[in-house]
C-alpha cells in the first residue's frame, strides 16, 4: 500500500475500498521502519493529525473530497508551519515557530492534504548532499535495496554525530540535496508527496538521487511566501512526487497568484491532465550538447542517448543544440548565490527570533555572537564571500558581471527555443546516488560546484525542469534525466515526462516489505 | 527484499531492452564538450590580508573560523573569476527573470495587524511591547586574528 500513488489513492478511497486513517498509518509504519534514514526532523502532533484525518474522512463519506483529501504529504523544514517548528536544518532557527503557514502549506492543506511532517536537509538550503545540516544526514532509503542488510544497521545517520560519522565513515548512498529529506521521504512510501525546494538544483538533485520524480517548475507560477529564502531570484517551490501524473495532481492544486507573493504572475493558471496519447511527431526534443560536462558518468550518458534515440524512434524530432554559456553556470550561480545569501542572512540577529546567544555588551556583539554560534561554515563562508563580491571595489566586476552572464545564459534558452525546439533532454545529476564516504571528503563548496552543473541552468533561466527516474545503475540504483521546457510550458513538460514514464517502466523502490525492526537497524 | 533483487533483474531487462534500440547516430556527444579554462589569463586573486578580513567580518557579522576559512574564500574568488572568459560588453545585468512582465502590486490599505503577541512570541527578550537589545552604536570589539595568522598575506611578521 505504500506504493501507492496519489491517483491510485484518491481513486480507492473515493470507492471506500481504503480509508484515510489507513493510508495515513501505512504511511507512519514505514516512517517509523525507516527513521535510521534521518528523513523527518518534525512530525505533526497525534492529536492535530487525528483531527486533520477525522475531516478527511468525513469529507469522503460525504462525498466532498479535494483533489488531495486525506493524502499524506510532508514539507521540507524550509516552508514556515504555524503548528510546527521551522529550522532549516539549522541551530539558529532551532526554537523558532513561525506565526503562519507558508502558501504552499495552506493550499495543500485546503486541499485536503494530510501534512504529517517537516523533513530534513542541508542548512538553509546550502548543499547538495543533504549533510549538512543540524539535524544530521540524510540516508538514501535505496541503501535497503542495494546493502547487504549486515552492513545497513552499522552506520545509521540517526543519532550519530558527524564525529561518529567521520571516525567510523560510512559506505551508506546519501540522498543528494539540499531538499534530501522530502525526496527520500517519498521514496520511502512514508508520504505520497513531499514539497522541496529548488534554488539551484536542490529538488531535482535529490530527487534523481532517491529515484522519484522532482518538478521545479517555472519562476513565478509558485509562491514562496513562507518559504525561507536562499537565493529570491531563483528560489522555486519543489514538488516531488512517485510519478509524473502525481506531479501534476499536486501542481494543480497549489499553482497560481498569491496576493502574499508580488513575483507570482497574475494569470490565471490552467489546470492539466497529462495526455497519455500524445503525436511525436509534433515534438522537437533538443540535445543542448555542453550537458555534457565533465564527471558524467558512462551509465548516465547511456541512459541519455538511449533515451534521445528512444523518442527519435518514436517518431519525435531530435537535434543536437548549442547553448554556449552553460559551462558558465555554476559560476555565475555561485557569485549571485553568495550575494543574495549575505543580504538574505542579515535578517538573522537573534533580537525578534531565533538563537540569542553571548555577551550583551552591545547590539554588534551580541549579533555576531549569535551568528557565529547559529550558523554553520558553509553558510559563514557564502556570507562572508557574498559581501566581498559587493564590496563597492567588487560590484562591477563580480555582482554585475555575474547578472549580466546570467541574461547570456537566459538568452541561450531563449535562442533555443525561438528556433523551434519544444523541450530539451538532458542529465540531471552526474552519476546514480554517491557514497557518503566518498562524498563527504570534499567540502560542499566544492561538492556543490561538481554536482550542480546540469542544474543550476534552468533556475538561471527561470524555466521548468523535471527530474525523472528512469532505469538503475549497475549497483541497483536509480538514474534519471531531465527535460526542461519554455516558462510555462508545465503541462507540455509533463506530457513529455508522462511518455518517458511509461516508456522506461522505472521499478519504484517498495519498502512495504521492511520486516527490519527498528532496534535491530539501531544495533 | 527477495523481491526487490527481482524488481533489480526487471529493470536490467528493462535497460537491456533500451539498449537494444540504440542503432541510430545519437544527438548526444560522447565527449564531454567543456572547454578548459586557463586561469593565467585571469585577473590575478586579490591579496587576503588582514585589513580585509576585519573589514569583511565587520560586515557580514560572522568570523572566518580558520585558515581554511581564507583559503575557501580565494578560491570562490578564483573560481568567480572564470567569469572574466566571456564579454559582456553592452549585455544588461539581470536581475529577475520575470523582468518584462507586470507584476501584481497591493493596494496601499492595511489589511493584517493587531498581532503584537504573535510577532513577539519567538523574541527571546522582551519588555512590554518592545524587543529588547542591547546598547547600539558601540562598535564591535577588535578580534584577536593569531588563529588566522598562517592564512594571511602581507603579515606582520613580512613587514
Amino acid at each position: 500500500m505504500g506504493s501507492l500513488t496519489i491517483k491510485q489513492a484518491i481513486h480507492q478511497m473515493r470507492k471506500g475500498l481504503l480509508s484515510v486513517e489507513e493510508l495515513c498509518k501505512k504511511c507512519q509504519d514505514i516512517l517509523k521502519k525507516t527513521r535510521v534514514l534521518n528523513m523527518y526532523v518534525n512530525e505533526t502532533d497525534p492529536e492535530q493529525l487525528s483531527k486533520n484525518l477525522q475531516a478527511s474522512s468525513q469529507a469522503y463519506a460525504q462525498e466532498a473530497a479535494k483533489c488531495l483529501e486525506g493524502i499524506p504529504v510532508s514539507f521540507k523544514d524550509a516552508f514556515c508551519t504555524s503548528d510546527m517548528p521551522t529550522t532549516c536544518g539549522s541551530k539558529m532557527l532551532l526554537n523558532y515557530t513561525p506565526p503562519y503557514d507558508a502558501t504552499m502549506v495552506t493550499r495543500t492543506q485546503e486541499n485536503g492534504a494530510i501534512v504529517i511532517g517537516k523533513t530534513n536537509m542541508d542548512e538553509f538550503a546550502m548543499g547538495s548532499g543533504s549533510l549538512d545540516g543540524c539535524h544530521g544526514p540524510v540516508m538514501n532509503p535505496w541503501n535497503f535495496a542495494v546493502l547487504p542488510a549486515a552492513d545497513r544497521h552499522v552506520q545509521g545517520a540517526n543519532n550519530v554525530s558527524e564525529d561518529t560519522l567521520s571516525v567510523e565513515p560510512g559506505d551508506w548512498f546519501i540522498s543528494g540535496g539540499s531538499s534530501g529529506g522530502s525526496a527520500a521521504a517519498v521514496a520511502s512510501g512514508s508520504c505520497l508527496a513531499s514539497f522541496g525546494s529548488d534554488t539551484g538544483g536542490s529538488t531535482r538533485l535529490p530527487a534523481s538521487f532517491c529515484g522519484v520524480v522532482g518538478l521545479k517548475p517555472t519562476y513565478g507560477l509558485l509562491s514562496r511566501h513562507g518559504l525561507i529564502p536562499l537565493v529570491n531570484s531563483m528560489d522555486a517551490p519543489g514538488i516531488i512526487t512517485k510519478t509524473v501524473e502525481d506531479c501534476s495532481i499536486v501542481l494543480n492544486a497549489v499553482a497560481g497568484h498569491d496576493v502574499m507573493d508580488s513575483t507570482t504572475v497574475v494569470e490565471s493558471y490552467k489546470p492539466f491532465e497529462i495526455q497519455e496519447d500524445i503525436d511525436l511527431s509534433k515534438l522537437h526534443i533538443g540535445i543542448p550538447k555542453e550537458y555534457h560536462g565533465p564527471g558524467l558518468s558512462g551509465e548516465v550518458l547511456r541512459l541519455w542517448q538511449d533515451t534521445a534515440d528512444n523518442l527519435e524512434k518514436a517518431g519525435a524530432r531530435v537535434t543536437q543544440v548549442s547553448m554556449p554559456h552553460t559551462q558558465l553556470c555554476i559560476t555565475c550561480y555561485h557569485v549571485l548565490c553568495c550575494c543574495e545569501v549575505a543580504s538574505n542572512m542579515a535578517r538573522y540577529d537573534g533580537i525578534e527570533f531565533g538563537l540569542r546567544e553571548g555577551s550583551e555588551e552591545s547590539t554588534e556583539e551580541l549579533y555576531a555572537a549569535s551568528r557565529h554560534q547559529g550558523f554553520n561554515d558553509v553558510v559563514r563562508s557564502r556570507i562572508l564571500a557574498g559581501n566581498f563580491f559587493l564590496l563597492k571595489r567588487n560590484y562591477e566586476k563580480f555582482f554585475l558581471k555575474a547578472q549580466r552572464v546570467r541574461r547570456l545564459i537566459s538568452n541561450d534558452f531563449k535562442n533555443v527555443f525561438r528556433s523551434g525546439v519544444d523541450v530539451l533532454l538532458t542529465p540531471i545529476s552526474l552519476t546514480d546516488a554517491p557514497r557518503y564516504r566518498w562524498f563527504a571528503n570534499q567540502d560542499n563548496h566544492t561538492r556543490c560546484e561538481e554536482q550542480d552543473v546540469l542544474s543550476t541552468p534552468a533556475n538561471m533561466a527561470g524555466v521548468p525542469a523535471i527530474s525523472i527516474p528512469l532505469s538503475l545503475s549497475s549497483q541497483g540504483l536509480p538514474l534519471s534525466l531531465q527535460l526542461i521546457g519554455p516558462h510555462f510550458s508545465e503541462s507540455s513538460l509533463l506530457t513529455v515526462a508522462g511518455w518517458l514514464e511509461r516508456e522506461a517502466q522505472f521499478p519504484y523502490l517498495n519498502l512495504d516489505a521492511l520486516g527490519l525492526n527498528e532496534e535491530a537497524l539501531r544495533r | 527484499m527477495q523481491h526487490l533483487s527481482q524488481k533489480c533483474l526487471g529493470v536490467c531487462w528493462t535497460f537491456a531492452r533500451l539498449r537494444a534500440v540504440r542503432q541510430l547516430s545519437s544527438k548526444v556527444p560522447p565527449k564531454p564538450t567543456w572547454e578548459k579554462v586557463d586561469f593565467d589569463a585571469l585577473p590575478k586573486v586579490p591579496e587576503v590580508d588582514l585589513a580585509l578580513v576585519e573589514q569583511l567580518e565587520r560586515i557580514s557579522l560572522v568570523e572566518f573560523n580558520n585558515e581554511t576559512g581564507l583559503e575557501w574564500l580565494r578560491s570562490s574568488v578564483k573560481s568567480a573569476n572564470r567569469l572574466h572568459v566571456v564579454d559582456t560588453e553592452g549585455v544588461e545585468p539581470l536581475d529577475n527573470v520575470l523582468e518584462d512582465r507586470e507584476l501584481w502590486l497591493c493596494e496601499d490599505q492595511v489589511t493584517e495587524g493587531n498581532c503584537t503577541e504573535q510577532v513577539l512570541l519567538n523574541a527571546l527578550k522582551t519588555e512590554e511591547q518592545y524587543f529588547v537589545a542591547p546598547p547600539g552604536n558601540v562598535p564591535l570589539k577588535k578580534r584577536d586574528k593569531q588563529h588566522l595568522k598562517l592564512g594571511l598575506q602581507e603579515d606582520e611578521d613580512s613587514s
